[in-house]
């Protein structure tokens, strides 16, 4: 893995050219299969610019990849799906604006699980992506691309999004440090929507000050996004004696907890510790799983062939047009979560399920509201165990369920870090820092006492 | 038989520069199709709506008007449904937290004043428009135009309270001139204002027609479909729940689906939009409001004294309104009034022309001109209406068409100059006249006829002549 500070020593040896151009050669080999699109020209081009003196910005000659729903003008965007396999967007979403702006070479796009469905990236129209830390297995998802591109160096930054945890458990499967932001820091203009109020858009580093840096680019105003809390972040990372809460419901395998409470043992040398209950989790993955597959049957609704995405020569009438389409362009995950999220917004099921799951919502919310009345921090194991091995986890439920520990945070628009904190059997286990509302810093601050003190 | 119906109409706030979630120009219509979109109106994935602050205010404004209470807080929601016009599969739309509840329209009917009420009032996006090559029957693919989609729309739903097709065209009507007053609306763009109508009678199950898209199309299709209706009950049917589509063409109603067909449009939150406080606009929108038709009506009875049926004439459109009370500064307002209801509208409706075309035609100094000529006496009650219908067909300057065509009157006393001379230079006339040959007088008037063109007015002539005559004697 290679920090931006190591990176930057490079440029400082050598060519911009050079270095970049290494990336490139390795992200094309495709060995994990990070990428669906490597953006060669474009990142060459930039490494010539900033070898020829054009080095404004904060990332200036930085590669960042960025994952594959993220709107790219001129560079076909495919959320992994063959729906969208040859849809080129007219328009850059905020965040890549922001990356061009601050000077970053963005070398790619990477594979995720289609339209982020999934925990694996198994979903994906373009192919698994593995793990570099164990080919055999899985780099996690749905950002999978973006985290096996970091763990496998071929870039130095990613872009991930995560709606249930999408940043965060790649990020734990592969050994490397992710950030879902507060909801509304990051505007999500740009972003193939998939849970409209459950994502964001963060950063994927190998390092603390990397996932700063980055997140200091991304965040910010933006009124092309309603929910954009209109916020800009200045990375200042906050380093005290923290006051730091452990979820009780919050569990992992054996294996994973053994490394988990050691970490616990070890930060209590600089943080007070102490255990938490926050009651409401239990209720807390159908909750979310309600909500995002609600939004999601709407959100996916637009694919119907006519303007963009996967199409077909003709057919007798729309609605055999329209379904065609969508039979041929969805893959099964994608497909099933439309299907349970139409019946979840159905008349008759309304009440029982979205409106349920937006009472557990509320729940959740005041939790841990109640929970930073206490605590500074919380923490958790990110993923309940280590990376599966690929075509492991056969039944979708099963898939949900690893989603246990990370689906709260989004359902409280919580930023929340996962980040190494050992292995089992050489598979890294990360941990999740979770901060309250816009506490990006305190989290941060914490996660560099835990890098420094080499836990 | 008791007749129910009730309407939705669908309002597009076509006053306004932009569409109701992005910045795309409103004036589309007459435009190459696709030209005013952008990735928000075409549905592009990860465009994403931001409220058109301008249309919550022209909302809230026709809330206001309609006398309807306006929710705190309203909210977006998507209803979902799968159709080709429609590019992101869900049109936003509000649920239930719409912009206001209730309101009511005071409609004119045959039996005297009737208060309309209304159930509610939302806001949503208009979808693109389906368009063939040649008719829909034999095109071989629809296209589709997105200029439309994304325009905002107002749904103005009533309360099952109108009795007739003709109530519901008068409510319309009603309400069209009210938003008019408010500058939010313009009837005349097309696709303007579009109706479901709600029909059902006693006994029956409701049926609703959809899209309907003039006024005369609502009253027609209610027509049919009340007629349509009691044929079954007389043949002992029974009338199902259903919905249906009103063929403009052939002014009948035609089974599109029934109450097991009916959509499940899956309402839920829009969750790209934050809900919005009405509060932080109505204060403004408040002091805004214009003066309503009802509260000008009043004001020119008291203003100007004029009848009750002038009044509520002039007030049927606010430019019509606007016109009279600029003559009126000039001229005389009754006669003014009378001239502008009577006169200009009876030609206008002849013409089929709009007020502001007829305004184009013929300005409100154009009539002060005209009308001066004639309280001086310089022109005659018909010459006036020549010349406002020569103004409305081929135009030219007042005075110019007066002169042209000879309408200016000859004064008083050159009248009686002239007459005095026809008796001067005819003594062979008078001396029959005076011998009791009394048609004699109609050579002299001839004379003056003569002299004057034709100008003179015979009858006047021959009374001034006999006078002179007698006087003479
Ligand atoms: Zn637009």
């Amino acid at each position: 893995m290679i920090t931006v500070r190591e990176w930057k020593e490079r440029l400082n040896e050598g060519k911009a050219y050079d270095a970049v151009a290494e990336l490139i050669e390795r992200a094309k080999r495709n060995r994990y299969n990070s990428f669906i699109t490597v953006t060669e020209e474009i990142a060459l081009k930039q490494a010539e610019e900033y070898d020829r003196g054009n080095r404004e910005g904060k990332l200036a000659g930085i590669p960042v990849a960025v994952k594959d729903n993220i709107s790219t003008e001129g560079v076909r965007t495919t959320c992994a799906s063959r729906m969208l396999e040859n849809y080129i967007p007219p328009f850059d979403a905020h965040v890549v604006e922001r990356l061009k702006q601050e000077g970053a070479i963005i070398i790619g796009k990477t594979n995720m699980d289609e339209f982020g469905m999934g925990t694996t990236t198994e979903t994906s129209y373009f192919g698994v992506v593995k793990n570099p830390k164990d080919e055999e297995r899985v780099a996690g998802g749905s950002s999978g691309g973006s985290a096996s591109a970091i763990a496998g160096n071929e870039t130095v930054l990613a872009l991930g999004t995560d709606t249930g945890g999408s940043i965060r458990c790649p990020s734990s499967f592969t050994g490397v440090y992710g950030l879902k932001p507060t909801y509304g820091l990051v505007s999500r203009y740009g972003l193939v929507a998939y849970a409209n109020s459950l994502e964001q858009i963060g950063p994927m580093a190998s390092a603390i000050d990397d996932l700063g840096l980055l997140l200091e680019v991304i965040a910010g105003k933006d009124e092309r996004d309603s929910t954009n809390a209109g916020k800009s972040f200045h990375y200042s990372p906050v380093e005290k004696k923290f006051r730091i809460g452990v979820i009780k419901e919050m569990r992992a395998d054996e294996r994973v907890m053994e490394v988990f409470d050691e970490f616990t043992r070890s930060i209590s040398k600089f943080a007070e510790v102490e255990e938490v209950s926050l009651p409401s989790l239990s209720y807390a993955l159908p909750a979310y799983y309600v909500i995002a597959m609600s939004e999601a049957s709407s959100n996916l609704a637009r694919y119907d062939g006519v303007r963009y995405g996967h199409s077909l020569e003709s057919l007798d009438s729309w609605t055999n047009y329209f379904s065609r389409v969508r039979k041929e362009g969805f893959g099964k995950e994608v497909k099933r979560r439309i299907m349970m999220g139409s019946y979840a917004l159905s008349a008759g099921y309304f009440g029982k399920y979205y409106l349920k799951a937006l009472k557990v919502r509320t729940l959740v919310v005041q939790d841990f509201m109640r929970a930073f009345e206490r605590f500074d921090l919380l923490i958790s194991p990110t993923m309940p165990s280590t990376a599966f091995r690929i075509g492991e986890l056969a039944d979708p439920v099963t898939m949900y369920m690893a989603d246990i520990n990370t689906t709260p945070i989004n359902l409280a628009g919580l930023p929340a870090l996962s980040m190494p904190a050992g292995e089992v059997n050489g598979l890294p286990v990360g941990v999740q820092v979770i901060g309250n509302h816009f506490e990006e810093n305190k989290i941060l601050g914490f996660g560099r006492m835990v890098e420094r003190n080499e836990v | 038989m008791d007749v129910v119906i009730g309407l939705e109409v669908h309002v597009q706030l076509n006053r306004l520069k932009t569409k109701l979630f992005c910045s795309c120009p409103l004036d589309y219509h007459g435009r190459e199709p696709n030209t005013h979109v952008c990735p928000v109106c075409l549905g592009l994935p990860g465009a994403m709506p931001v409220i058109n602050r301008e249309a919550v205010r022209s909302a809230i404004k026709v809330a206001l008007a309609l006398n309807a209470e306006i929710n705190p807080v309203m909210r977006f929601d998507r209803k979902n449904y799968f159709y080709p016009d429609l590019p992101k599969g869900f049109q936003i739309s509000q649920y239930d937290m719409p912009l206001a509840w209730g309101g009511y329209v005071t409609i004119e009917t045959e039996s005297g004043e009737k208060r309309v009420t209304l159930k509610r009032i939302h806001m949503e996006e208009d979808p693109g428009k389906l368009s063939y090559k040649g008719s829909i029957t034999t095109a071989k693919y629809s296209l589709i135009d997105y200029n439309r989609s994304g325009a905002p729309l107002l749904e103005i739903v009533t309360e099952p309270v109108l009795r007739s097709p003709k109530e519901a065209r008068t409510f319309l009507n009603t309400l069209r001139i009210i938003l008019e007053y408010l500058d939010v609306f313009d009837g005349d763009l097309e696709g303007a204002m579009r109706v479901d109508a709600n029909i059902s009678i006693a006994g029956g199950g409701r049926v609703e027609i959809k899209n309907i898209s003039s006024f005369k199309g609502v009253e027609r299709a209610l027509a049919y479909e009340i007629t349509r209706q009691k044929n079954l009950m007389r043949r002992g049917r029974k009338i199902e729940r259903e919905t249906r589509h009103f063929d403009e063409a052939n002014s009948i109603t035609v089974s599109l689906r029934s109450k097991e067909e009916e959509q499940d449009y899956r309402y839920f939150p829009e969750p790209d939009l934050v809900p919005i406080y009405t509060s932080e606009f109505v204060d403004d929108v408040k002091d805004a409001l214009p003066e309503m038709p009802w509260e000008k009506r009043e004001r020119l009875i008291k203003q100007y004294s004029l009848s009750l049926e002038k009044a509520k004439i002039l007030v049927l459109d606010p430019k019509m309104a606007d016109y009279f009370e600029r003559v009126a500064k000039e001229i005389d307002p009754r006669v003014a009034a009378s001239w502008i209801v009577d006169v200009l509208r009876g030609e206008l409706n002849y013409r089929d022309m709009s007020f502001s075309e007829g305004e184009r035609r013929l300005n409100s100094d154009e009539l002060v001109e005209l009308l001066t000529y004639f309280l001086k006496g310089r022109i005659t009650e018909k010459g006036v209406v020549e010349v406002i219908r020569t103004k409305l067909d081929h135009g030219g300057s007042v005075e110019e068409i007066i002169q042209s065509k000879g309408l200016f009157s000859i004064p008083q006393d050159e009248i009686d100059r002239l007459c005095r001379e026809a008796i001067e230079k005819n003594p062979k006339a008078v001396e029959d006249y005076r011998a009791g040959k009394k048609q004699a007088a109609n050579f002299l008037v001839g004379y003056v006829m003569k002299m004057t063109e034709g100008r003179a007015d015979p009858g006047e002539t021959a009374r001034k002549i006999r006078e002179i005559l007698e006087e003479i004697s």
